[in-house]
């Protein structure tokens, strides 16, 4: 914790993460290795192109997505994504009446497996506290302007259940493969705080 | 317990910011290194996820705002580790200004370690090699159970969220506390966060997803829509 001391400004997150890894490696607690490891693989194994096949899957072949829609966490493992914060996946689909919107108000809680760390609109307080009061102005603010005929599902992740969206498959992409649509599909959509667009 | 962690439906934050879609996994070098230290601190310290979760919110407003999320990881990995004894307090900090070329007596040699949120030996992992951390970590057992009760709630019944103010750890938010809702689906069991934060048990119980109305939640001047919060069993009453 960060306190004040005659001898200048408390050091920085930065110093004080470095000073933390010092004071963990000398007591044989912890790898740096295993530190880089973990950088290493939410950089570039896990993030939201895992999500993204799973909507495209979901888009392309009916039977994936009846089995993606009734037990999220079966049809995510089916392609190889799982583990710590994707215990229990709930998949929801958005549709043109229908939107729903995923937040954790009380931490950050996210679907890691299929969409990685969260991003720094989703872990600020801004969108924490606000958009479970007032979702279609947090939704326009962020650049998503819903009409009146759509119904807003806000989902709070308080407990280990972590909640993905299936978003709405755009108009023009009905000749696009599964490998095709996947570059498509952002992670902002798979939040329910944007849509995907064609192209 | 009540906190700056608590964050649903407060006011004062200002607008929402658009998302940027190239924005790096870790803006800083630190935030990664903070994020995996935290999750080896949360072991090495004989704590569990919700521990961790009680860490972030008794931090203050400025340790749990001002650094961002990947700060209040930080500051709530020292409180888990000096409470676990692993570090003395103010041992970071010694270190830190060590590093910037300031001479600071070491904190774990001069100062006594005080426990005051003591682990169990029963709670506490073999923490093993340290390579081996990550690796149990991702095959931790997870907080999912099955248990032989049968759901005192049914889906489609109309629940009220106890309007309670634990001074423990909780999962219950405050905005939705005393108003009621209608189940949506009954989730898997899972550790009840409440004793489990604490070491006083798993407790493993039902979780409902409970669908409130706005107006409900916020008054006849509220926009329409719909919250969903996933609710322990603890947490719910029937309405009369």
């Amino acid at each position: 914790m960060t306190t004040s001391s005659e001898s200048g400004e408390t050091p920085s997150a930065a110093l004080r993460t470095e000073a933390l890894e010092q004071l963990l490696t000398e007591r044989g607690l912890i790898d740096p290795e295993i530190v880089d490891a973990f950088i290493t693989n939410y950089e570039t194994n896990v993030g939201p192109l895992n999500g993204a096949k799973v909507v495209a899957k979901a888009w392309t072949d009916p039977e994936y997505r009846r089995r993606l829609l009734a037990d999220g966490t079966s049809a995510i493992k089916e392609l190889g994504f799982g583990g710590p914060q994707g215990e229990h996946i709930v998949v929801v689909e958005n549709t043109p009446t229908t939107h729903n919107v995923v937040v954790c108000t009380l931490c950050s809680c996210y679907p890691w497996p299929v969409l990685g760390l969260p991003p720094s609109w989703y872990k600020d307080p801004v969108y924490r506290a606000r958009v479970v009061k007032e979702p279609r102005t947090v939704l326009s603010e962020m650049g998503l302007d819903l009409g009146d005929d759509v119904q807003i599902t806000v989902r709070d992740s308080t407990s280990e259940v972590r909640w993905l969206v299936l978003p709405e498959r755009p108009a023009g992409t009905e000749h696009l493969t599964e490998e095709e649509l996947v570059p498509l599909i952002t992670r902002d959509a798979m939040v329910g705080v944007a849509k995907v667009a064609a192209a | 317990m009540e906190g700056i962690a608590d964050m649903g439906g407060t006011s004062g934050w200002g607008p929402a910011r658009p998302p940027r879609a190239d924005e790096p996994v870790f803006a800083e070098p630190w935030q990664g290194r903070a994020a995996a230290l935290t999750i080896l601190a949360t072991r090495v310290s004989g704590r569990n996820v919700d521990a961790f979760r009680h860490a972030q919110e008794r931090l203050d407003r400025a340790a749990y705002l001002d650094e961002g999320y990947f700060g209040r990881w930080l500051n709530a990995a020292e409180l888990m580790l000096t409470e676990g004894a692993i570090l003395a307090p103010g041992e970071i900090d010694a270190r830190a200004r060590d590093l910037r070329g300031e001479h600071v007596e070491n904190p774990s040699v001069s100062v006594s370690v005080s426990v005051s949120v003591a682990v169990p030996e029963s709670a506490r992992p073999d923490v093993g090699p340290p390579t081996a951390a990550i690796a149990v970590w991702r095959s931790a057992p997870g907080s999912l159970r099955t248990i032989d009760a049968a759901p005192a709630f049914a889906v489609g019944q109309r629940v009220r969220a106890k309007n309670i103010s634990p001074p423990w750890h909780t999962r219950l938010p405050g905005y939705v506390r005393g108003h009621a809702g209608v189940v949506e689906v009954i989730q898997p069991a899972a550790v009840f966060p409440d004793t489990h934060a604490h070491f006083l048990g798993e407790n493993p119980q039902h979780v409902y997803s409970v669908r409130f109305d706005s107006h409900e939640l916020w008054g006849e001047g509220a926009d329409s829509f719909a919250v969903t919060v996933d609710l322990f069993e603890n947490y719910l009453e029937t309405t009369s």
